[in-house]
């Protein structure tokens, strides 16, 4: 079985997913196990079916919900761990926003919030009106401007909707972290390439949800198949919740949706 | 100091955790601005081989070679800021059709090959006679430069002068393509709200010309100063008057798209206002404008409008351009630099000092700038640069012609 996966990819270019397969990504020890012998329950229905290198039929989206998540930053150590993420450079980080009665906005994240929101601000001079918390990540948009940019095609769209970034070709330019809106994108000093959140795609297409969605203690973090109508994020994104996304403007289309997503939020 | 990302070095307000790093850094800075003293240097030839600025004879070979000294660098400081330079070539090989960098490696290996055939071309004659005259590695050398013609008939310089008007003719559009086009790279990043302005690659060209005409102010006077040699006045005199018209478009552009900013006040302005007047206040309004345009500025308008002395020109002339050769190092760094302080929260900006010894770092930057001298040097005792010590010119000269 692996066999045959093995060499239907190898006639893919894109090294990465080859290495996914091949179980040489770090923390995901359910890779070097045959597909067919896996004991943990598939999380996301219709995945194991699938065959060939690509997802089927299914369009992925990611929701945050802004209202639900408490700053645990369950989710960034999750995904530290899962990528051996260096220091100083983040996937995936959750942010504090502090409104106070003057209408101040008081944004931070000290060390992308891994170590949790413990202790309150202390240097906020009028009494506190409003206090919240925001997840960031890849948006995997539609429309990349990463992918625009690279001039080696190493940042890629994959045909199943994901931005990937191909470590054996990226020449570390940079130009695709100078265009993403988000900053999500980094150098990585230990590979010298590009490195950004992959909505943990090696997870993904063994079944699995991404590492911070199945951390997270109060499901701030969701993630499905907008095509299947009895998805979680089916029913979120088709009933009527405040969602939106970040920078609408800058023309990505993200695929990353906020529930209750406020106005300051950049 | 893993060298791919210099770390700021302390953060105003709320920068993004990944925006905590300054991914392009003074070799980025480096890079604009030797392209575009090259192609600023071959605007200055062209005055003289297509436009028949007389006036500019002196210094018309020696502007371009000295554009192909720095055209040899302008790729070390992107080589040098790559995490991996052995892949480097891949962007010619497999490039991406929507990637604006992607089209570098072609534009620059264009304009090379037309900056040194318009050089073999119009040295043809004096390394013909060059080759007579030297022997062994040398003969070699010339014999190879002179594409192996040594035909000196007045029909084949004939053909010769057809062929530099043609490149010298199709440069000029090349060397506005180069330099215009670095502009885009930066001009077209959308998620960057000082970067992303049409007005871009004009202003890049423009500081372009103007970096390129006073640097060959001042290596020309530096040059004939070494040697002993009297400056040609009249020349000197026809340089500051172009510097003093791309500077003034040149400067105005760069205000007006400030200005512009300002004046629309979007949302994105609010950032550009934080870091104009808070991490860039120093090096924008200080020193690239306040010192290094309007002062300059004045002196050039003063050269220009009064009937001033040879000694005043001497003295003024390489001043006001190595003013000017800073200024557009400043915009630079300006534009580089200070786009990435600007966080993309919108909410913060970082502060970034180079540090010396960094892979990037300023002794790096040191190197490189010094590079295209010392190739200039070395070009220098292949290429005669002045119509003095060519051997053709001088023997045509006694022969009467
Ligand atoms: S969020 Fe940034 S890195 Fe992710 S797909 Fe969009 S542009 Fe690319
Ligand atoms: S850093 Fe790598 S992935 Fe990003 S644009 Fe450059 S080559 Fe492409």
């Amino acid at each position: 079985m692996m066999d045959a996966i093995q060499s239907e990819i190898s006639r893919d270019r894109r090294a990465f997913i080859k290495k996914v397969l091949g179980g040489t990504i770090a923390g995901s020890l359910l890779l070097v196990i045959p597909a067919g012998a896996m004991d943990v329950p598939e999380q996301i229905p219709g995945m194991r079916e699938q065959e060939g290198p690509f997802i089927k039929g299914k369009k992925f989206v990611f929701i945050v919900d802004i209202t639900r998540c408490i700053g645990c930053g369950s989710c960034c150590v999750a995904d530290k761990n899962e990528y051996q993420v260096p220091d100083g450079n983040y996937r995936t980080w959750v942010e504090r926003y502090v409104i106070d009665d003057h209408d101040n906005v008081y944004v931070d994240s000290p060390n992308g919030g891994l170590d949790g929101y413990q202790k309150p601000r202390t240097d906020i001079p009028h009494p506190v009106r409003d206090t919240f918390f925001v997840p960031k990540l890849c948006n995997m948009c539609e429309k990349p401007s990463c992918v625009q940019v690279c001039p080696v095609g190493a940042t890629y769209q994959t045909k199943d909707g994901f931005v990937l970034i191909d470590q054996k070709r990226c020449v570390a330019c940079s130009y695709c972290v100078q265009a993403c809106p988000y900053s999500v994108r980094f150098i990585n000093p230990k590979t010298k390439t590009a490195d950004k959140c992959t909505w943990c795609y090696h997870r993904v297409r063994k079944g699995l949800l991404p590492a911070c969605v199945n951390v997270c203690p109060v499901q701030a973090r969701k993630f499905g198949d907008v095509n299947d109508r009895n998805s979680e994020v089916y029913k979120i994104l088709h009933q009527p919740h405040v969602v939106s996304v970040l920078k609408p403007g800058m023309g990505n289309k993200p695929s990353l949706h906020y529930v209750g997503l406020r106005r300051e939020v950049v | 100091m893993h060298g791919l990302a210099e770390t700021a070095t302390g953060a105003i307000g709320y920068a993004f955790p990944n925006d905590l790093h300054v991914h392009w850094s003074l070799m980025i800075v480096l890079y604009p601005y030797i392209t575009g003293i090259v192609a600023g240097a071959f605007i200055v030839s062209s005055l003289y081989h297509v436009f028949h600025v007389k006036a500019l004879k002196p210094i018309a070979r020696f502007s371009l070679v000295f554009a192909l000294a720095f055209l040899a660098c302008a790729t070390l400081p992107l080589l040098n800021h790559l995490g991996h330079p052995e892949r480097a070539f891949n962007m010619m090989l497999t490039p991406s059709p929507t990637s604006a960098m992607a089209g570098f490696g072609y534009i620059y290996s264009a304009y090379a090959i037309v900056l040194i055939l318009e050089i073999l071309f119009i040295y043809r004659p004096t390394l013909v006679v060059l080759k007579d005259q030297a022997t062994g590695f040398m003969r070699t050398v010339y014999n190879v430069l002179s594409i192996g013609s040594d035909n000196l008939s007045s029909r084949s310089l004939h053909l010769d002068h057809k062929i530099i008007s043609f490149l010298a003719g199709l440069g000029i559009p090349m060397a506005c393509v180069l330099h215009g086009y670095v502009g885009f790279i930066f001009g077209g990043v959308k998620a960057n709200p000082m970067w992303a302005t049409p007005l871009m690659p004009v202003i890049f060209l423009l500081s372009a010309c103007v970096s390129g005409i006073a640097g060959i102010i001042v290596a020309y006077m530096f040059i004939m100063k070494i040697k002993g040699r009297p400056v040609d006045l009249e020349c000197i005199r026809t340089c500051i008057k172009y510097l003093w018209g791309f500077f003034i478009l040149d400067f105005t552009f760069e205000m007006l798209e400030l200005f512009s900013h300002a004046y629309m006040a979007t949302h994105h302005w609010h950032a550009l206002h934080e870091l104009y007047w808070g991490p860039l206040y120093i090096s924008f309004w200080v020193l690239q404008v306040g010192i290094f345009s309007v002062i300059p500025f004045f002196i050039l308008t003063f050269m220009n409008l009064f009937r001033i002395g040879d000694g005043l020109v001497k003295f003024l002339a390489p001043v006001v351009s190595l003013m000017i050769l800073f200024q557009v190092l400043l915009m630079r760094w300006n534009v580089v630099i200070g786009g990435q302080l600007m966080s993309k929260s919108e909410r913060g900006s970082v502060i970034f000092q180079p540090q010396w010894l960094e892979k990037e770092g300023i002794l790096p930057a040191i190197i490189i700038m010094v590079l295209p001298l010392v190739i200039l040097y070395i070009l220098s005792k292949v290429f005669p640069f002045w119509q003095e010590d060519d051997p053709y010119v001088s023997g045509s000269a006694a022969s009467g012609e």
